[in-house]
């Protein structure tokens, strides 16, 4: 049964990835793992039968979120590169 | 019958309580917010999932309104959290709770 | 397997991991442990689909059989936009300028996509009532349109959001209680539309929604990003001084 095979993949993928957002040591990291992990979310709302999540969530949960977090993550890592090395970069 | 909602629905509960382990565990406020998310897809895997978890069976409108607002509300708390986390860290230089024990790094 | 940093307490973390597990495993029993029937509001969502406005069952789901919820959820983010503007800093804003990191792919980028954007939110817009899409797709996109302005520094940062952004703000949530306090006056009760006026209804509401909420989401970007200064002098005079005595490693 290809469907089933397919959600048992990505049910996978995603337990795997959420797994890697929480292990890793980056802050960085782990906020480019929670995109990816919006993006395949994606995917399992299509497989879902729920176009309309799939929109949203690519737009506002993967798209909105992952642009405030990187913002957020740029603000607290480049403010202390700024005050350590008192380097000059805005 | 076992629906395709099935593996979507335990899937949901797994990834809540690695979210959730997520939030209790780390220090920094920043992971709390990201596991916060993942916390909050797993919760909406669960109410789209569970209605279909029969073969068969059409999929919950209602259900899935529900979730597309608790998308909604969710990338707002998210944003007020890091407005906090934001804020805290211009007052005070830190990334941690003041009374967490573990040291900065 | 420690790729997170070590703490002192180590206790934390098996015990969080334990209750963790238990957590999973029991709501994995109680999934399966449901019973057999499922008494679905699908069939109640179809029947009267007519009736509600729409041809599509989310969208009337969503503005009308639960309009309620969708009017607080609006409040909610009404709130978070309110808290997020009250924890701005006291320190001058940066001037209107363009970021420099901005290369000329993503200005030509711009170029193009925005009317695309402007487009697509209309079409979601539109097509919300007979397929999927709807006023929060349409806001979500026309919302990543303007965080892109907001990248390239087309839309300068505030301290606070100007008049003209706090009514678009508020347009949403003012016009959805208007047209739900409607049926109050003809001797029906909160939000219950007459089946001939649902249509109309439900397109006024979401297209209010749809600016309203894409300004939200665009104020939740930009409120939470301090203001950049730029030259350093400004730097040394908006920093507070608790930051110097913390900072100091």
């Amino acid at each position: 049964m290809p469907g089933e095979t397919v959600d048992i993949l990505l049910a996978a993928i995603l337990i795997w990835i959420a797994w890697r957002t929480e292990i890793t040591a980056d802050l960085f990291k782990a906020v480019v793992l929670l995109i990816i992990f919006g993006l395949l979310m994606t995917l399992a709302w299509v497989r879902l039968n729920a176009p309309d999540i799939a929109l949203a969530e690519t737009a506002i949960g993967t798209g909105l979120t992952g642009a405030l977090l990187l913002d957020a993550v740029a603000h607290i890592t480049g403010k202390r590169r700024r005050r350590l090395g008192r380097s000059d970069r805005s | 019958m076992i629906g395709g909602g099935l593996i979507y629905a335990i899937a949901g509960a797994i990834l809540f309580s690695l979210g959730l382990y997520g939030l209790v565990v780390h220090p920094h406020l920043m992971r709390k917010l990201i596991a916060f998310n993942i916390t909050g897809s797993g919760v909406f895997l669960v109410l789209v999932g569970l209605p279909q978890r029969m073969a068969g069976t059409p999929p919950d409108r209602v259900s899935e309104a529900l979730v597309l607002t608790g998308i909604v509300v969710a990338v707002s708390a998210t944003a007020f959290g890091l407005a906090l986390v934001r804020r805290f860290y211009d007052l005070t230089g830190k990334t941690r709770l003041p009374n967490d024990p573990r040291p900065e790094p | 397997m420690s790729a997170v940093e070590p703490e002192e307490h180590g206790l934390i973390r098996p015990i969080a991991a334990a209750l963790a597990s238990a957590l999973g495993i029991g709501l994995i029993v109680a999934i399966f442990a449901l019973p057999r029937p499922v008494v679905g509001l699908a069939a109640l969502v179809a029947a009267h689909l007519e009736e509600s406005g729409v041809r599509h069952p989310v969208t009337a789901v969503l503005l009308n059989y639960r309009g309620y919820d969708t009017l607080l959820e609006i409040a909610v983010l009404l709130l978070a936009v309110l808290g997020v503007s009250a924890f701005r800093p006291a320190g001058p804003v940066a001037t209107y300028r363009p970021r420099p990191d901005s290369g000329p792919v993503l200005a030509a980028l711009i170029r193009l996509i925005i009317p695309l954007i402007v487009l697509t939110a209309g079409y979601l817009l539109w097509a919300g009532a007979h397929r999927p899409g709807g006023a929060f797709q349409a806001a979500a996109v026309l919302a990543g349109g303007g965080v892109l302005l907001r990248l390239t520094g087309l839309i300068p940062s505030f301290r606070s959001p100007p008049l003209w952004l706090r009514m678009a703000l508020f347009l949403g949530f003012d016009v959805f209680l208007i047209v739900a306090a409607l049926p109050l006056g003809e001797g029906s009760r909160l939000l219950e539309y007459r089946a001939a006026r649902a249509g109309i209804a439900i397109l006024v509401v979401e297209s209010a929604l749809t600016l309203s909420i894409a300004a939200i989401l665009v104020t939740l970007f930009v409120g939470a990003a301090p203001s950049r200064i730029r030259n350093k002098r400004s730097t040394e005079s908006a920093r507070l001084p608790q930051n110097d005595r913390a900072g100091q490693p």
